[in-house]
């Protein structure tokens, strides 16, 4: 707390409300920021965090209330405004040209033009690499965004707001995506930056990240400010109580189930990433029915290609993926959910939702060609209606409005939204890739107990998770990828983090 | 779900709608007739006597609304199969093209083909738009195998569509003599109301009598409308109600969950594209089964593909916007002729008219943009 500058309010927003039609999304909320200062804030999948600094970055207006900069009362009427503000900005989800390279993304908008407008693109690649070796911010300058992986796009993301001078930072669930060694790194450069008198605000679900690196914490439920406290004063079972309004069990039960055939065989896999370099490299893994596989392993290490070739929307080169003990290699997609494959994609914007439907357009994806959704080539709009309120009451999807624009879902209603409809397609294999990414601790729970449901009916599950915590709490078997390949396998019983980060980082024994 | 709520359910949306898209079309459309306005009394005339004339010339009698209706048909639809790819995610610049496959295909076979009446044109017109359809699907196919962006191709195949049709129409056994287009179609094949009767000796001598209906049978009347309206609703409940509808908008707007979900990108994307080119190739059957009766030998397009672009951007994508902007558009075409016929205004400020509401319709933002603050004016008042 020693940075800390308790004369030099930077950031005062006072009874903020921001409402969506009949939604109030932001109810006169508060939120005081000092300079130096580290400030969580805490809520449920929906509460309104992200709308309150969205608020507070000039992309919505608010319905009501006011803010102050460094003071003075300010009106920021768009993301420039905020910028010029000092306020940087870290979307929950990215916002970057997929085609620009790392550098063209960092520099967009704010490029030194030479003569003829020619952009000097040598020097601009030197400061980004300046910035991100003084902040240990690994990245590959020329690489194209759509070729890197989902944790470097973070990183570069948090560049961007760095180079434009940020004086404020907001960082919308930063360390989603990223793996632990990189979060103690975030971790570390968060607290040098606010030695340097720069202010961070951090909206995390994670309530370990929020004891050991935030002063203070203010907390959102449905819309209300529920408080602010001194980090130190509280426990994270107390957060997690008044974030919830509930006690919250951390741990899940595991049952000692029977463990059945095997039903997911992969076997000297072969598959190529998108740059066509070798990504899996001979993969062998067995799933068996009843038991929760949980890969764990370094982003990039060949994840989401294991995923995409198990699901069909990759090619593989050679080996072999079968299910209940038939080949599914290069099947299409709707030929592998025919074999009761269901998927919970790592990119759930990207590949796992469609934006501009309604929640239950959304819940019929896999099957909206399908009687009762559709006879005779028409959509049967009221089962259509009837699966998603059904589906929206049993895993507590908000708003429960089958016609809400699924887009307009909070990040971690998104997520529930597809993990609802992936369990209601009642697989043999569930693959389900960062399962939690983006959800509150009630909703973690949720998740956890849901797919360890799944496992007690006998089902395959194979967990791809970066959150090491989940895949030691859910896993009955740990499959460490390295370089495109499995590793090793550890028992659950004998598994600790120590051990496991050791062989993530490639060394067996 | 009862009727009520139904019903509340049904103006909300409704009044979602108006609030954004059809205000601001509305505030677009105003801001290109003012635009206009300027530029004609720049130009030294009176843009209250030139908007009058143009109204006149437009309203004035029925026959001048169903010269403008005639005008409109082919545009409204061109402007479906735009906005019907557009929903489903492709760019659809070879309307143009897929109308010409159209009108050739109805010309050749309401020449060559001998069928009884109604028959004939409706076997004229479903080849036409199967032929349309396939010129489309050509496009889907391409960018489904290899890869090729759907502009690219289809600008190429309008090419290929206007000089096959040129080459089809000065061939020997389709030419009619002393003429640079095709034979004019077979009565059996024509889709126009009284187009014989009316200028039979009998017909002549009606109308003779009856000044009134003379003069209203003066335009080329025929059901090309009525099919228009047909075919807006079919585009409608194609995207709002059937599975293939659910498919083609899911890949339309975000094709890599489409894909993951199971669905066939590919497939979509032909199937979308066929759809697009036959809607296309129905405009040009009707047409020509219904106004030019034959097919001519064309130095350049004729740009009924391009409006249909204009038109459905204008419509916001859907097929009752797609219907009430192609009227819009054929009243200003049609108008702009008075405008010069009248007033000696040259009609090219009416392509300065059309061009204004474009461009701000196409840029709701900015419009947006000043709305909000004339609203945030309003509030801080
Ligand atoms: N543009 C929008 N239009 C309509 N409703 C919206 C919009 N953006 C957010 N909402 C609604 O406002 C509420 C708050 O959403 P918000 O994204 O701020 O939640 P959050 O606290 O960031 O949740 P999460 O932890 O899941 O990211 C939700 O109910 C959401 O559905
Ligand atoms: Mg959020």
């Amino acid at each position: 707390m020693k940075h800390i500058d308790l004369s030099k309010k930077v950031v005062e927003m006072i009874g903020v409300t921001k409402k969506f039609g009949d939604l109030t999304a932001n109810d006169a909320i508060g939120l005081t920021v000092h300079q130096g200062e580290i400030h969580a804030l805490l809520g449920e999948n929906g509460a309104g965090k992200s709308t309150l600094m969205n608020v507070l970055y000039g992309i919505y207006t608010p319905t009501k209330g006011q803010i102050r900069i460094n003071g003075s009362p300010v009106e920021i009427s768009s993301p420039s405004v905020a910028i010029s503000q000092g306020i940087g900005m870290v979307h929950q989800h990215f916002m970057l040209v997929k085609p620009f390279t790392v550098t063209e993304n960092i520099i967009l908008g704010k490029e030194t033009a030479g003569c003829f407008g020619k952009i000097n693109m040598n020097q601009a690649a030197k400061d980004v690499s300046k910035i991100s070796e003084k902040y240990g911010l690994q990245v590959d300058p020329l690489a194209k965004v759509q070729d890197i992986t989902v944790g470097m796009e973070q990183r570069v993301e948090i560049l961007k707001a760095l180079y434009r001078g940020a004086q404020t930072l907001i960082l919308d669930e930063p360390t989603a995506v990223l793996t632990p060694q990189e979060i103690k790194d975030l971790t570390r450069i968060i607290k040098n930056l606010t030695a340097e008198g720069k202010s961070i605000i951090l909206i995390t679900h994670k309530l370990k990240e929020i004891k050991e690196s935030a002063d203070y914490c203010t907390i959102i439920r449905r819309g209300k400010h529920i408080g602010t406290v001194q980090v130190d004063q509280v426990d994270e079972q107390q957060l997690a109580s008044m974030m919830v309004g509930r006690t919250v069990n951390f741990k899940v039960d595991k049952q000692n189930g029977a463990k059945g055939g095997p039903v997911l065989e992969i076997s000297g896999l072969h598959v190529k990433d998108n740059r066509g370099l070798p990504a899996l490299k001979g993969l062998d893994l067995c799933v068996r029915a009843g038991e929760i596989i949980g890969v764990a392993g370094v982003d990039g290490n060949g994840q989401s290609e294991l995923i995409e070739a198990v699901t069909g929307l990759r090619p593989i080169e050679s080996g072999s993926v079968s299910i209940q003990g038939k080949q599914i290699n290069n099947l299409t997609p709707r030929q592998i959910h025919g074999r009761r494959v269901s998927t919970i994609p790592e990119d759930r914007q990207l590949r796992g939702m469609i934006s501009e439907f309604s929640i239950a357009e959304n819940m019929i994806l896999e099957n909206y060609y399908k009687p009762p959704f559709s006879k005779k080539g028409f959509s049967q709009t009221a089962p259509i209606k009837e699966n998603a309120q059904t589906l929206i009451q049993r895993f507590d999807v908000r708003p429960d409005d089958p016609d809400y624009r699924a887009g307009a879902l909070s990040g971690g209603n998104q997520q529930k939204m597809i993990i609802a409809r992936q369990i209601a397609n009642n697989p043999d294999l569930l693959i389900a890739a960062q399962p939690t990414r983006g959800l509150d601790v009630g909703a973690i729970e949720y998740v956890h107990k849901a797919l360890m449901a799944q496992r007690n009916e006998g089902k395959a599950v194979l967990l791809i998770s970066l959150e090491l915590d989940e895949i030691i709490n859910l896993s009955d078997t740990i499959a460490i990828i390295y370089e495109g390949r499995i590793i090793g396998l550890l028992q659950n019983g004998d598994a600790d983090e120590k051990k496991i980060g050791l062989m993530m980082a490639g060394h067996v024994n | 779900m009862s009727i009520k709520a139904k019903l509340t359910n049904w103006s909300n949306s409704a009044k979602r709608y108006l609030d954004n898209t059809f205000v601001f079309t509305l505030i677009a459309i105003f801001i290109g007739l003012i635009t206009g306005a300027i530029i004609l009394a720049f130009a030294g005339f009176n843009p209250f006597e030139s908007y009058w004339a143009m109204a006149v010339g437009i309203f004035s009698k029925p026959k001048y609304i169903i010269y403008t209706i005639i005008k409109a048909t082919p545009i409204i639809i061109t402007g479906y199969s735009v906005a019907f790819a557009f929903r489903t995610g492709l760019f659809n610049i070879g309307a143009e093209g897929q109308f010409i496959v159209g009108g050739i295909v109805a010309a050749l076979a309401g020449y060559f083909l001998h069928l009884p009446p109604v028959i004939h044109a409706m076997v004229a017109f479903a080849l036409a738009v199967g032929a349309a359809a396939a010129w489309g699907a050509a496009a889907g196919y391409l960018k489904a195998r290899f890869g090729v962006h759907e502009v690219i191709s289809t600008i190429m195949l309008n090419w290929i569509a206007l000089y096959l049709s040129n080459y089809l129409v000065m061939s020997p056994a389709v030419k009619r003599a002393e003429s640079e287009a095709t034979h004019k179609i077979l009565a059996t094949a024509r889709i126009d109301l009284f187009g014989v009767w009316k200028v039979s000796e009998q017909g002549m001598a009606w109308r003779m009598e009856n000044r009134f209906f003379h003069d209203l049978l003066k335009p080329d009347i025929n059901i090309g409308i009525i099919v228009a309206i047909l075919l807006g609703v079919m585009i409608f409940l194609i995207l709002k109600k059937t599975t293939l509808g659910y498919e083609l908008r899911a890949v339309g707007f975000n094709k890599d969950a489409a894909e993951n979900g199971g669905i066939n990108v590919n497939r979509s994307f032909m199937s979308s594209m066929a759809i697009a080119g036959g809607l296309a190739g129905a405009a040009g059957a009707l047409q020509v089964l219904g106004v030019s009766l034959e097919c001519v030998n064309l130095s350049n397009m004729e740009g009924y593909g391009f409006d249909g672009i204009a038109v459905a951007l204008i419509g916001g994508n859907t097929p009752a916007g797609c219907f009430l902007s192609g009227l819009l558009f054929g009243a200003l075409k049609y108008g702009g002729g008075k405008l010069q016929s009248m007033m000696g205004a040259p009609r090219e400020i009416i392509s300065i008219v059309i061009g204004t509401i474009l461009f701000f319709t196409a840029m709701p933002k900015l419009i947006r943009y000043f709305t909000s603050r004339i609203n945030q004016k309003r509030e801080e008042k």
